[in-house]
């Protein structure tokens, strides 16, 4: 049984035709990502709680109840959201014990609609990363390449996806941790609008810019999966309470009329001409649709990047405070008072991108450092997101590429963080202004490699992402399955 | 010495919210539980747990402010406090910082210098400006002694962990440690009347920090401040403060130089110790809390908290003064709690004589209390029963010194005065004629005490006066009694 074969409706048609046993794919599921352990797109495996979960698909499916949407449908979620019980790592040293007593709003949502959770998915440690090299459990490698990074920092999410390990995964996204990596794997990358979708559970990196949301192999799942994971949630204060459009439904709609803004700033200098050309074609193919395409500037865009990194990192210096050895956890042994079991517990137990932008974030709200820092960010944070408001009145959805290269190669970029940041230039705009974002495969490069597409759209507005999206998936038709043994 | 300096003191309160459940998630906020056991991944910092406003904090730090004259700001903003300590599990406290839930308030309240004794010299009326209150969460709780590793290891627990704070800035404006405790004392008793804080200092649930310094009278210019900790009841923040004020005059007079720092208040020795000076003080890099939007109230909530508000001691001790006519002393004791002032005022209503009402309570009734430990709540003796007591004096019906006797009994079995005063035998006779004949007797039967009393030893009265109520149970109207015993061995006297 081939998993890729599927999508996640004409899966549960099968299953509740009985043609198909949830339980047989569940085991495939489990059996590839057995045969695929050098990729490294899983910490942690939970077979007996996915084949029970798939064991109650089929007893349903057998009795002919009605089954929920996301019935049978194999789903990993990403190392940095809570499962009770279930070892929750977020890529870091300091949880590599860590069993959550609770589970995160989005897992219990896809359980409840039928979902069977195969694992936990490597990422960068705490999401902060761009290749899934910062990873404690090592890096992950992309099927496409083994020598070349999935992307990050949600890399094993994206991977688990692409090699058909799973129908669809959760990423999360603080400044573009799921559309980098499925732009780099050839898969759909869904980062929702900032709200949308709820972060209880999602150990937070920065809490004004992380949102969850779903990789899928196409559009059609990965609405699918939106929409079950989305709404409002009373115990998440940021999520919000706009009513969750019928996204599933939008995949069908035509684009004629829509109206497309090309950001002249996405074109510039460090653009891949491959990916370039790739991308533009795609825009083309929304034109030949009948959608218009309208230039449009996004005149800060070239702030972004500092200003990403002075917000993200303030907020991770805080949130990644509670790692303290005191209640769970590492804990470095060999400390005589309470400082040195602070210093030495975080010093051994986090890694060295990651103290490296607590030490970043610490600064910037250091007394002193604060307004020409942090403050100065926000105001500029607040100037990006006027920047979008201005062009949504000038069109629909925003076509950018969503990296400026393809898949590098492993170790490419570990030693200059810099060059490493700006893999995330395109992304991270989205995430500043809290607007959703997909990338969606458009083509290869010439060794192979896959290119992604990046639609930007206004708040809440999810549905013109999925219906533009849709159109240039089916338009393009890419045969998007990695050179993996059996697909 | 004192004479030359200006003293300068600020006070930083926290008084704990007394909602059902904790600010940012549904854990049970009482006290005195199994360590750890009222908490949940949200009081516990577990990763990925996020905090939700509990209303009710809202509702009462509206009630505190609105008590202070203080201005509800429409959209005010938590903020992280960062800091590491075992009993802080985030890494931060949320609290607020650049936007406060309530600014610009004052009180107008009585205070006074104390004499050796304690006993206030002189009354005066002062204004007392608040700077801030705002909205945070407490820490849980290192505990250092008492349990089974104690001499290895600290324990923490976090039940009082997300448990809701209303902290409340002044100015600088207290000039001596008397004016503090007045304030302090004032600030308990209107957050005791509007209902939203227990105001109990020795239980933690009123916590006192106080920034003191002085300078040259005359001067402008405030000098180094000192931060006092540790204040944990109304006698150690005065006595903190008498201490700390000492200290710094005489360093100042030998020529040392205050230095900024925090300094704990230790009640053992009864001195203040250095605890960090400003060089090792904390950046706590305070920025707006991301899982929270800003915290929204509006016109008509305000406007609602404002219809429910409570009359506040300090207009309700004036108004007493002026409709009871009662004395400042009584009127301020009398108001010391909301339901003292309520049991005061049905007592007064009751009774239909407000004067006695405030004597009944304060001189008989508070003593039983006291002996009893019994808060005035739970008194059985009520408010509409003492009134009937009083009104059975202020109608002849009983003594005062019957009523006395009857109170305790009443007290005691939570009868009503007509049933205790009918056990004693009856209510007090006043009439003449039977008071004229049992004094007739008493006379025949002490002929040397008569003999003694004609030739001039007058004092012998009382012994009379004693005699009769001894004769009729205490019941004989004392009143009546010395008019007629006197008339009578006087009056008789002349006639034989």
């Amino acid at each position: 049984m081939e998993l890729r074969d599927f999508t996640i409706n004409s899966l549960r048609q099968r299953i509740k035709a009985r043609e198909i046993k949830a339980t047989d794919v569940c085991h495939a599921s489990l059996e590839r990502a057995e045969k695929l352990t050098d990729l490294n797109a899983f910490i942690t495996l939970t077979p007996d709680r996915a084949l029970k979960q798939a064991a109650e698909i089929d007893l349903a499916a057998d009795a002919g109840r009605p089954l929920p949407p996301l019935a049978g449908a194999v789903i990993a979620i990403k190392d940095n959201m809570v499962i009770r019980g279930v070892r929750t790592t977020a890529g870091s040293k300091i949880l590599f014990n860590y069993k959550p007593p609770y589970t995160a709003t989005v897992v219990e949502r896809l359980e409840a609609a039928g979902a069977v959770i195969i694992g936990k998915t490597n990422c960068d440690e705490f999401a902060m990363g761009s290749s899934n090299e910062n990873s404690a459990y090592g890096p992950v490698k992309n099927p496409w390449d083994r020598e070349r990074v999935p992307g990050g920092s949600s890399g094993g999410s994206a991977v688990a996806v692409s090699t058909g390990i799973a129908l669809a995964a959760l990423g999360s996204d603080t400044g573009g941790s799921i559309r980098q990596p499925a732009s780099l794997t050839g898969v759909v990358g869904f980062k929702p609008t900032y709200g949308r979708v709820s972060r209880y559970g999602l150990i937070a990196f920065g809490s004004s810019l992380d949102q969850i949301g779903p990789f899928a192999n196409s559009v059609e799942d990965a609405a699918l999966v939106l929409s079950i994971i989305a709404g409002r949630d009373p115990i998440d204060s940021t999520s919000s309470d706009a009513p969750v459009d019928d996204y599933l439904g939008a995949a069908k709609g035509d684009v004629r009329g829509l109206r497309v803004g090309v950001p002249r700033q996405y074109y510039g200098t460090g653009l891949d001409e491959e990916v370039r050309a790739s991308v533009e074609s795609a825009i083309k193919k929304l034109e030949d649709l009948g959608a218009t395409v309208v230039d449009i500037s996004l005149p800060n865009t070239e702030y972004a990047v500092p200003v990403y990194y002075l917000i993200a990192t303030a907020e991770a210096s805080s949130n990644l405070a509670r790692f303290d050895g005191v209640r769970y956890g590492f804990r470095a042994e060999e400390a005589d008072t309470l400082k040195s079991m602070y210093s030495r517990t975080r010093d051994q137990g986090f890694g060295a991108e990651v103290k490296r932008r607590i030490m970043l974030g610490t600064y910037a709200l250091s007394a002193g450092y604060y307004d020409a820092y942090y403050g100065k960010a926000q105001r500029v944070r607040s100037l990006i997101e006027r920047d979008f408001r201005n062009a949504f009145e000038m069109c629909d959805v925003i076509a950018t590429p969503t990296s400026p290269t393809p898949a590098f190669r492993l170790g490419e970029k570990t030693d200059d963080p810099l060059e490493m940041y700006l893999s995330d230039i395109y992304t991270i705009t989205a995430n500043l202004a809290g607007v959703p974002g997909v990338s969606l495969p458009c083509g290869f490069t010439s060794n192979g490699l896959p290119i992604g597409l990046q639609l930007i759209g206004r708040r809440f507005d999810e549905t013109t992402l999925v219906r533009a999206a849709s159109n240039i998936e089916q338009a393009i038709d890419l045969d998007t399955k990695p050179p993996v043994e059996g697909l | 010495m004192r004479d030359k300096y200006e003293v300068v003191i600020g006070l930083e309160i926290h008084a704990q919210l007394k909602t059902e459940s904790k600010i940012f998630c549904s854990c049970s906020t009482r006290f005195g539980d199994e360590p750890n056991s009222n908490t949940c991944p949200v009081c516990l910092g577990l990763p990925g747990a996020l905090p939700v406003l509990n209303r009710a904090v809202v509702e009462m730090s509206a009630h505190a402010a609105l008590a202070l004259n203080l201005t509800i700001n429409q959209e005010s903003i938590f903020s992280r406090k960062n800091y590491f300590y075992p009993d802080l599990p985030k890494g931060y406290q949320i609290s607020q910082y650049d936007r406060p839930f309530s600014e610009r308030g004052w009180v107008e309240i009585p205070t006074s210098e104390r004499n050796e004794s304690g006993h206030a010299i002189e009354w005066k009326m002062k204004r007392f400006r608040i700077h801030r209150l705002h909205i945070e969460e407490d820490a849980g709780k290192s505990l250092h002694e008492g349990m089974r590793e104690s001499a290895s290891k600290s324990y923490v627990d976090l039940n009082r962990s997300g448990v809701p704070l209303a902290e409340i800035v002044s100015e600088p404006d207290f000039r001596s440690s008397w004016e503090a405790y007045d304030y302090v004392q004032y600030l308990r008793r209107a957050l005791q009347y509007t209902d939203v804080c227990d105001g109990n200092m020795e239980e933690g649930n009123l916590r006192c920090d106080a920034n003191v310094s002085i300078m040259p009278r005359g001067a402008e210019k405030f000098g180094t401040k000192v931060e006092l900790k540790n204040l944990n009841s109304f006698r150690f923040l005065q006595r903190a403060l008498e201490y700390e004020i000492d200290r710094q005059i005489a360093a100042v007079e030998s020529g040392e130089r205050i230095i900024q720092e925090t300094r704990l208040w230790n009640e053992r020795d009864s001195k203040t110790y250095s605890m960090r000076s400003k060089e090792e003080a904390h950046d706590y890099r305070y920025f707006p809390e991301p899982d929270l939007p800003p915290l929204v109230v509006s016109e008509t909530m305000i406007e609602h908290v404002r219809q429910s508000m409570p009359e506040l001691p300090e207009a309700r001790r004036r108004r007493l003064i002026e409709q009871y006519s009662l004395s400042p002393d009584d009127a301020a004791q009398l108001t010391d709690t909301r339901t003292m002032a309520d049991f005061y005022e049905a007592t007064a209503r009751a009774s239909a004589n407000p004067k006695s009402a405030a004597n009944w309570i304060l001189n008989e009734l508070v003593r039983e209390l006291k002996n009893t430990g019994t808060d005035i709540s739970a008194s059985p003796v009520g408010a509409e029963s003492l009134g009937a007591m009083i009104r059975k004096i202020d109608d002849q019906t009983i003594s005062g010194k019957m009523a006395k006797d009857a109170l305790i009994e009443m007290y005691k079995s939570g009868k009503s005065v007509d049933e205790v005063v009918s056990e004693m035998g009856g209510g007090q006779v006043s009439d003449e004629g039977a008071i004229r004949e049992m004094a007739r007797q008493v006379i025949a039967s002490n002929p040397r005490q008569l003999e003694q009393y004609r030739s001039g030893k007058s004092t012998l009265l009382g012994f009379f006066v004693g005699q009769m109520m001894k004769a009729s149970g205490g019941r004989a109207n004392p009143q009546v009694v010395n008019r007629v015993i006197k008339e009578m061995l006087e009056g008789e006297g002349q006639q034989n």
